[in-house]
């Protein structure tokens, strides 16, 4: 904790001096943003998958009044089944808010993350719909969040 | 507990690791796009790639709708993962971007915990 906060006002310097000097030097990676920024796309991704997770929800409720429709007949559905087109509505905005991530962010890290979403269903699917909630799940939760964790970090290089 | 037949068609298989490399695709797409725009309509109306992602990452979901509505979704679920190393190796390609061992690490946990959760979804 205390590192990042000693981190902050550098990264604000290096926001400045990276503005002046990549107009200077030619670097070879273009990918270079400041972390301040880099961390802030990290952030939305991961408060986003929470849309996701809870368009993934409506998205099964949809699936399964579809699962003998032809490839068609699915695409007809997303727009005529009330859950499905809830549930692309949301992806849409998470999507919004994702492309506006990836311009600060690296697309390894970040695409990674939306894993978190199966986090949210496993808690949404236990608060919501009362399904059990067993040890072996909550490792696995904790494994997923720890790995994000863990990409959040390296993705500062 | 004896072993289970296995209930999942091998269509639903294919179908769901389809979708997640192309899934995968489709955000390598969306960061083309993105780091095109300017603060104006037609950069975003105009974006070819931002389109072609947005495009991918439906045609993804819809043939994931496909995959998962028939089969084990204990099986499904870990193949989802595959997208995340896919796009490690895209990122790489095209973007530059370095794979560091944290990255490895957090994608290492990541698909450990979603085989943890489907095995506990079972």
């Amino acid at each position: 904790m205390f590192i990042i906060l000693f981190y902050v006002p550098t990264d604000c310097y290096h926001m400045e001096a990276g503005g002046v000097l990549s107009s200077v030097t030619v670097s070879p990676d273009a990918q270079v943003v400041d972390p301040h920024k880099r961390r802030q796309a990290a952030l939305i991704v991961a408060c986003c998958t929470l849309l996701i997770a809870v368009a993934q929800i409506l998205i099964k409720i949809g699936a399964n009044r579809l699962s003998r429709a032809g490839f068609l007949e699915t695409m007809i559905g997303i727009f005529t089944v009330p859950p499905l087109f809830a549930g692309y509505c949301l992806y849409g905005v998470f999507t919004v808010l994702f492309v506006y991530a990836l311009r600060h962010g690296e697309v390894s890290v970040l695409y990674p993350i939306i894993a978190l979403g199966y986090v949210w269903v496993a808690i949404l699917s236990a608060v919501v719909f009362h399904e059990a909630m067993n040890p072996l799940k909550v490792v696995a939760i904790a494994i997923i969040v720890a790995g994000v964790a863990v990409l959040g970090w390296g993705g500062k290089s | 507990m004896g072993r289970q037949k296995l209930t999942t068609p091998v269509s639903s298989i294919a179908l769901v690791l389809v979708a997640s490399v192309i899934g995968s695709a489709g955000a390598v797409f969306l960061k083309s796009g993105a780091m095109n725009l300017q603060p104006n309509v037609s950069s975003i109306v105009f974006n070819w790639r931002l389109a072609l992602g947005i495009v991918t990452y439906m045609l993804s979901s819809v043939l994931f709708v496909k995959g998962m509505s028939n089969g084990e979704l204990s099986v499904l679920f870990p193949m989802v993962s595959l997208g995340y190393i896919c796009t490690l190796a895209w990122s790489r390609l095209f973007f530059q971007e370095v794979i560091t061992r944290a990255k490895v690490m957090g994608i290492g946990l990541i698909l450990l915990g979603i085989i943890f959760l489907s095995l506990a979804n079972k």
